[in-house]
């Protein structure tokens, strides 16, 4: 029966089945989704359902910019709208690999701008952009809003002037710590007298002086300011007059926060504060000290988001803060706070969710100061709604990790840095292998977790064994052998990220992930034992990878000092720099 | 997939360093050995867990590291893992602090003669010249005798010194108090014969 009655049906228009929604009504459904891993999904369902999907996106998020190329994007995607972007490896930040890797956008946007003329918003990070690219994308979309830049390079402000020039619908212009020739602070000058469209602009990390009078015009003109993060340049008594312009903002960057005022500019100041009834995130405060923090004791009442890594405050001062933010999510300080702070922490912030400790001085061998695990332990004690960590320590304990973990199961992302390299527990000089076992057998919710210290395999044993909800995994200075890596890529099925250095795995551990590495998105060794000859028969035996080898020019010996695996529907690069070999 | 067989030719073939027949096993342990070298518990500092550690490739292997003076340690590129913006950024802070700051209200490091580390003090949380001396005494377990303007600090091993703003060393206690919270860039606890030099050269 099945059969005649297809037989009736006209051909090829699906459509007309009665069965299946109209492709307009599945569309606008679909539109709807924004989670990506939804929209993945739904893309799987049947033919139908990838076309409608696929008309329906407007934003797409490429992890990993060599794993496909802008062709085959704008073919699957027509109508995308804002694009982000991640190129280099995350090691990249920490300059192990060499300029000029690649991962230019300047390819891509050529391409967007025949594919997508009304593209909105560009998201990068860690891609390399020249000013030419900017210049280009400023005149090449009418539309253009958005604009965010973190770790990026390449660029100097002249890129940014071609940016406040020529997009005359900007909304958001984000330059997040990246490696920015910072010629001079002109480009703030350059948004034209009629342009009234900004509402997020951050040059917090630009150190060039900018013209205050442009930048006090262009934030009283633009009445839809929600989001400003000014540099060290501007004084307080400037950023009173800007907060007097805009006290509806949300985000506030201070610049310099510390200044010789009179008692009536004091006071002003602080009326201005008192006036921005709706800042949730706070940050700059550039040698903020004891005398001027009381001026935002009041604005903090509805802060969620403290970003004091740039302030060397000591532990009572920000104790002092702190009593001001009881309803903080995230803090970000530096280890000058020491434990004291911490302590405040734990104290003052029963709701803290996320807590980034960085290391003030991390390079001064000589010094011993900074945070512990007394610390920790007291931050983990006040706050059980913690579950993202980023701790720079000089030492640390077993039993401190498992406290804490115990304290607070519901860890998501775990990333403890004992900034030397094997060092031991340093009550029981036995391995650190135990604290992270206490940290993947109690939180189950794990996914991201850095590891430090001296460990064994057995560390990378509990990780297999426990760490079902892994996706990403930094190792550096660890592990005994090929065994524990394997373990890892045995163990955790979710693994999407996997980056190491300085330890000794070697080519049976890299093979052994032979089938693993095409449901992630990359892997990263460098300094481990894999050879050339490794390299190649990953190459070899898995043709949709592309196994890549760094070697600095001129050396030939077997060592593959640092290779880089990922999955790629675009075939091997096309872009290579002479250090890249492509096997 | 079973890679033993291609495993073992790779090894066959691979161009090494090293004598032939040296075996897998020997190699591996002494490599481990050397990258997990235990600290030298020995020479770590009189406080707080101390960041002495062996360059990553020193040593033999062998555990009986305590007696070994640590070599020189290395600085291992990119690491600890922070991003170069946010390294430069504090480093500025420090440099410029030390100068720009009205208050002084800065760490400020502190050496002495003979000590392999230096420390670093908190002077604003000092109110006077005794509590900055016995302060210091402590932290380094040594004496400084009894001052005396004329003749500095008497009948004492070491003498606490600093270099003011000009770059000049001085004999602690010389000028007011608040002067020299303001002026004060470093210290230097030197050996008593040494200090003799100062400060009665005016």
């Amino acid at each position: 029966m099945e059969c005649k009655r297809k037989k009736e049906w006209p051909e090829s228009n699906d459509s007309n089945r009665p069965t299946t929604f109209p492709d307009e009504v599945l569309e606008r459904v679909l539109s709807l989704l924004k989670s990506h891993k939804d929209r993945s999904s739904v893309s799987l369902v049947c033919k139908d359902w990838y076309n409608a999907e696929r008309w329906s996106r407007s934003h797409v998020f490429i992890g990993n910019c060599y794993s496909v190329s802008p062709e085959i994007l704008t073919r699957r995607f027509p109508n995308i709208r804002s694009v982000t972007l991640k190129g280099k490896p995350r090691f990249s930040d920490f300059n192990l690999v060499p300029p000029n890797w690649g991962a230019d956008i300047h390819s891509w946007l050529l391409v967007f701008a025949k594919k997508y003329p009304l593209l909105q918003e560009l998201k990068l990070k860690r891609m390399t952009v020249t000013d030419e690219s900017f210049e280009f994308l400023s005149l090449s979309f009418p539309n253009f809003k958005v604009l965010s830049l973190l770790s990026c390079d390449g660029f100097s402000t002249d890129g940014l002037a071609a940016i406040a020039t020529n997009c005359k619908n900007l909304t958001e212009l984000d330059i997040q710590e990246n490696g920015i020739d910072d010629k001079n602070g002109n480009w703030l000058s350059c948004f034209p007298e009629s342009f009234t469209s900004l509402e997020v602009l951050n040059f917090a990390n630009l150190h060039s002086d900018v013209n205050f009078d442009a930048l006090e015009r262009l934030v009283s003109r633009c009445k839809s300011f929600k989001t400003l993060k000014v540099n060290k340049s501007i004084t307080l008594e400037q950023l009173q007059r800007l907060l007097v312009h805009a006290p509806q903002l949300v985000e506030l960057g201070t610049g310099i926060f510390s200044q010789e005022l009179t008692a009536q500019q004091y006071s002003e100041l602080e009326t201005a504060f008192n006036n921005c009834k709706n800042i949730h995130t706070l940050s700059g405060l550039w040698t903020a000290t004891a005398q001027f923090l009381p001026v935002l004791y009041r604005a903090c009442a509805n802060l969620t988001f403290l970003n004091l890594s740039y302030s060397t405050l000591d532990g009572d001062d920000l104790a002092k803060l702190l009593v001001h933010c009881p309803n903080l999510r995230r803090l970000w300080v530096l280890d000058t706070v020491e434990d004291k702070g911490l302590e405040a922490v734990g104290s003052y912030c029963p709701l803290l969710e996320e807590l980034r400790v960085f290391p003030a001085d991390p390079y001064d061998q000589d010094v011993v100061h900074g945070v512990t695990e007394a610390g920790f332990i007291a931050v983990s004690g006040g706050c059980p709604r913690l579950h993202y960590v980023l701790y720079f320590c000089h030492q640390m304990t077993n039993a401190a990790v498992a406290t804490v973990v115990q304290n607070c199961p519901d860890f998501t992302h775990f990333r403890l840095c004992i900034m030397n390299p094997h060092q031991p527990d340093y009550l029981t000089d036995e391995p650190m292998d135990e604290a992270f076992g206490a940290v993947v057998k109690t939180c189950t919710k794990l996914q991201r977790l850095a590891v430090s210290g001296l460990l064994t395999d057995l560390t990378f044993e509990y990780i297999g064994k426990y760490a079902k909800n892994l996706e990403t995994l930094s190792v550096a200075f660890a592990g005994n052998s090929d065994w524990g890596m394997q373990c890892v890529l045995e163990g955790c099925p979710k693994l999407r990220k996997l980056e190491i250095r300085d330890s000794p795995f070697g080519n049976a551990a890299l093979l052994s992930g032979l089938e693993k590495y095409e449901s992630m998105r990359s892997l990263w060794m460098s300094d481990c034992n894999v050879t050339m000859n490794g390299a190649r028969l990953l190459a070899k035996e898995m043709p949709r990878l592309n196994v890549e080898v760094i070697k600095e020019e001129g050396i030939n010996n077997s060592k593959a000092d640092k290779i880089y695996v990922y999955r790629s529907v675009a075939g091997p690069r096309r872009d290579a720099p002479p250090f890249v070999f492509t096997l | 997939m079973n890679f033993e067989g291609e495993l073992m030719n790779l090894k066959d073939t691979e161009l090494r360093l090293g004598l032939p027949g040296r075996d897998e096993e020997q190699e591996k342990r002494s490599c481990s050995v050397v990258k997990s070298n235990k600290r030298c518990r020995h020479e770590s500092s009189e406080e707080e867990g101390s960041s002495v550690t062996e360059k990553n490739n020193a040593g033999d292997g062998s555990d009986d590291q305590d007696n070994v003076p640590p070599p020189a340690k290395a600085q291992v590129v990119g690491w600890p893992p922070i991003r170069s913006y946010r390294k430069n950024c504090v480093q500025q802070q420090n440099n410029k602090g030390c100068q720009e700051r009205s208050d002084g209200a800065e760490y400020v490091k502190v050496s002495m003669d003979g000590a392999p580390y230096l420390r670093k003090i908190h002077l604003r949380v000092y109110n006077c010249y005794p509590q900055l001396l016995e302060a210091l005494q402590n932290m380094f377990k040594c004496t400084f005798g009894e001052y005396s303007e004329r003749e500095g600090y008497n009948g004492s091993e070491y003498a606490p010194t600093y270099q003011d703003k000009d770059g000049d060393w001085m004999l602690v206690g010389d000028v007011p108090w608040n002067m020299f919270i303001s002026s004060c860039k470093r210290l230097r606890i030197m050996k008593g014969s040494d200090a003799k030099g100062l400060g009665g050269c005016l």
